[in-house]
């Protein structure tokens, strides 16, 4: 046996020519169709490399290899762990492990060692002596590397990190934890368990009955309940049948669903394959966006395991279902995260939405009875199927059970992953998990569910956070980006930027979202420029109306909620623009001009170094000076300036 | 330059793609996909090779190369940049960096320098928003941003 996926002695008769219906229960249980000491032991082995138990006799060095540590450069620091650990022959002990995101980017590059559960931050290539010398060889943890909060605290365990004391992570419990590339590390802890439970011991009905009682809701933003989308396209006409997987995850400021696919991607394809069973289709598809190269390797080399051992393919596990997945790249259109828009780019066409009905569910790829789910809903599956609906409906709120992953970031302290339950308070998930606003400036708004949500403001932050009640409160939960702003954000600035991003993305098929973005965009912009009266402000929340009413998609219809949120709630900010010729937070760079205090200014040369236009004039010594025409207004000068005399007004 | 040889051997290349996807419903994005990748964007003679064989109209091939953001019409630089326009990105600062690239390059977003050293583009949120703002050089996602860290990184392209 070389590794859990292998056959452990001569008596197993598995192939993936003739596959053992026990293969997978076997490969964690096992041996099931013998008793030997021995076999069970090495699967032990090979269980506890992964699980890491506390009683674990050597010791692994999570390296964190998400997107973000890696940009960090966390790439070499395995290479140097393992240079380091042959020098101090530790060879034997000690294991390098690289894993998917652990969520807390900001901190990067992330070392994790198991089993004590040290967890070092902003580690660089330097400290890997360190490591190596104090920790492993002289068991002294190296304080300087532990995360510390903004109080000064510092956190020698993952697991009283405030950032993830405060979560509940259910669907993120692997990501970090295992290899994402190897079946075995998935199997090791409970992986496919729920598609054998399904397979053995229930029937497409009675599963669709058990996700239906879970009250498990869409991920995706709109909140359909996923049981009773499965119901309509097991009962639609025809026997071709289509699962697909959104993970055209486009929305600014969203990165659940590309960490989960990084971190996690079997669980994905489990929710697939159990979707497919309980609907009767042979067939599913993943959509995932081109700018995930990492998601859209880690997805090929999932479903090829999983072809390679019988888990997709013709009579998966000697049940009689037959099941493949397609991973097909999307090539760069927002509008194809709306569903039509979605199959209508799988069957090779311009991504554009259609009217409904029909739904999906009655006729959708290829005129095809479809369904079609987010990733996290997805990946919710194999959790509700393991546990149970009572157990699972424990969390969250009674209208919106289960937990919600959340992108937190903008002006929080800890940017990254946020997954807890349902109806958990604003406050809780920014001031607490998030730990509040950075450089210890005021919270003015989060801005959640991206282009089609809306602003939450102070007054909101006791608000449970689940489907119904932002709903009531002008904003969406969306598909989970939770973008904090600080009281140097602009809000109309904000609404333009929601309006750039929908109008360029708005596909041109129906005539309100093609040439009403437009009209909207116009007037935002002369507001941003100073140019605008309060007429355009009455024309701006007409067009609103008409825009979100007839339009033909939720790309269109929910586009003009930013605009509308923040009319509603920063009313006061536009008319500074409109009236004032003002932009209150100093962001809109028509209304602001850059200064030098000349009684502050030492002549000290900073700014003028690292203007990079050469805006910016004056002798050493002598107060400088800021040639208006050609200031860019980056903001360079004030960063840099020691003496606080640029001034932005 | 490319030589002759290295133009057949692209052209073999393109061949044995649309050989593979030439009866697959739906292939025409995968298709375009790889051609692009083959010869680094699609020229309109690459448009009609690739409608002929697949059996699409070329008008309904242009359809769909110029509604997905993906594709290239026109030759690109040896660096790509693309400044994220996610929302984090946008609310720490990613605006001033695309001002600084486009007054240092010269090129507006989705222009390419006329010695073909850059291309400057947007991109929709990168999904690295714990590392805003961000640029994709190349392959490569460069985090935590300043207007000088990112003219430093690009005047180390070769």
């Amino acid at each position: 046996m070389r590794n859990l996926m292998d056959a452990c002695c001569q008596r197993c008769t598995h192939t993936p020519a003739s596959p053992c219906s026990e293969y997978l229960l076997c490969r964690t249980e096992g041996p099931l169709c013998h008793e030997s000491k021995e076999c069970r032991q090495q699967r032990k082995v090979f269980i506890d490399e992964v699980t890491i138990p506390a009683d674990y006799p050597g010791r692994q060095i999570i390296v964190c290899g998400g997107t973000g540590c890696t940009s960090s450069g966390a790439a070499n620091l395995v290479d140097l762990l393992n240079q380091e650990i042959l020098a101090h022959n530790l060879g034997n002990s000690v294991q390098v492990k690289k894993t998917s995101c652990h969520g807390f980017c900001e901190n990067g590059p992330i070392l994790h060692v198991k089993p004590e559960g040290i967890f070092y931050t902003k580690v660089k290539a330097e400290d890997i002596q360190d490591i190596v010398v104090s920790h492993l060889v002289n068991q002294q943890v190296v304080k300087r590397l532990l995360y510390q909060d903004t109080s000064g605290n510092s956190y020698p365990y993952f697991q009283d990190i405030p950032f993830y004391a405060g979560q509940t992570r259910l669907l993120l419990r692997n990501c970090g934890q295992i290899n994402p590339e190897s079946l075995a590390d998935y199997l090791a802890v409970g992986g496919y368990r729920s598609l054998v439970k399904v397979l053995q011991q229930m029937t497409p009905d009675e599963v669709i009955e058990e996700v239906q009682r879970s009250g498990l809701r869409g991920r995706g933003g709109a909140g359909f309940p996923t049981g009773r989308k499965w119901a309509s396209a097991r009962k639609a006409a025809g026997d071709v049948k289509y699962i697909i997987c959104n993970a055209d995850e486009g929305d600014p400021g969203a990165f659940m669903d590309r960490s989960l696919l990084e971190g996690d991607p079997h669980s994905v394809l489990e929710g697939m394959l159990i979707a497919g069973f309980a609907v009767g289709s042979t067939k599913g598809y993943i959509y995932c966006r081109a700018e995930y190269p990492l998601a859209i390797k880690r997805l090929k080399i999932a479903i090829h395991q999983a072809q390679q051992v019988g888990l997709l393919g013709s009579n998966i596990m000697g049940s009689g279902f037959q099941f493949d997945i397609v991973l097909k790249e999307g090539a760069g259109a927002f509008v194809c995260g709306e569903g039509t828009a979605l199959q209508a780019s799988i069957e090779g066409l311009r991504g554009m939405p259609r009217v409904k009905p029909p739904r999906s569910t009655e006729k959708g790829l290829w005129e095809k009875p479809t369904v079609l789910n987010n990733v996290e809903t997805l990946a919710n599956i194999p959790v509700l199927i393991q546990t149970g609906t009572e157990a699972y409906r424990k969390l969250g709120t009674e209208k919106s059970p289960g937990t919600k992953i959340f992108a937190l970031s903008g002006a929080v302290t800890n940017p990254g992953l946020v997954e807890v339950p349902m109806g958990q308070p604003l406050r809780e998930i920014i001031f607490g998990i998030g730990g509040g606003i950075r450089d210890g400036k005021r919270f003015k708004a989060a801005q959640l569910g991206g282009p089609s949500g809306g602003c939450l403001t102070e007054q909101h932050l006791e608000l449970p956070v689940d489907f119904d009640s932002l709903t009531t409160a002008g904003a969406t939960i969306g598909s989970g980006g939770m973008v904090v702003m600080g009281e140097d954000t602009c809000m109309v600035d904000v609404a333009r930027f929601f309006l750039a991003f929908t109008q360029a993305e708005s596909c041109g098929k129906c005539t309100p979202c093609r040439e009403g973005t437009k009209r909207m965009l116009e007037i935002l912009e002369r507001i941003c420029q100073g140019k605008a009266d309060l007429k355009d402000l009455g024309d701006l929340e007409r067009l609103c109306r008409v825009v979100k009413n007839t339009s033909l998609c939720g790309l269109g219809q929910a586009c003009p909620n930013p605009v509308l949120s923040t009319l509603q709630y920063f009313r006061e900010e536009y008319l500074a623009h409109i009236v004032e010729k003002r932009c209150p937070a100093g962001v809109c760079s028509s209304l602001v001009r850059y200064s030098i205090v000349a009684d502050h200014c030492r002549g000290c040369g900073l700014c003028l170094k690292n203007c990079p236009v050469g805006a910016i004039e004056g002798e050493k010594k002598q107060p400088h000076t800021i040639t208006a025409e050609r200031c860019i207004k980056c903001g360079v000068c004030l960063d840099k300036c020691k003496f606080g005399a640029v001034l932005r007004r | 330059m490319i030589n002759n040889m290295e133009v057949l051997s692209l052209d073999a290349k393109l061949e044995e793609l649309l050989a593979k996807y030439q009866d697959t419903p739906g292939a025409l994005i995968p298709v375009l996909q790889q051609a692009q990748e083959i010869y680094g964007y699609l020229s309109p003679e690459l448009i009609r090779s690739i409608s002929s064989r697949l059996r699409i109209p070329t008008s309904r091939t242009y359809g769909v190369a110029t509604f997905y953001s993906q594709f290239h019409l026109k030759p690109r630089g040896r660096h790509i940049i693309k400044v994220c326009q996610g929302t984090a990105c946008h609310v720490r600062g990613g605006s001033k960096l695309m001002e600084i690239l486009k007054s240092y390059l010269g090129a507006q977003p989705g222009e390419t320098t006329e010695d073909l050293k850059f291309t400057l583009e947007t991109v929709a949120c990168l999904g690295a928003c714990g590392l805003a703002p961000v640029v994709m050089i190349n392959d490569q996602t460069v985090g935590q941003l300043t207007p000088e860290k990112v003219l430093q990184k690009i005047t180390t392209c070769e």
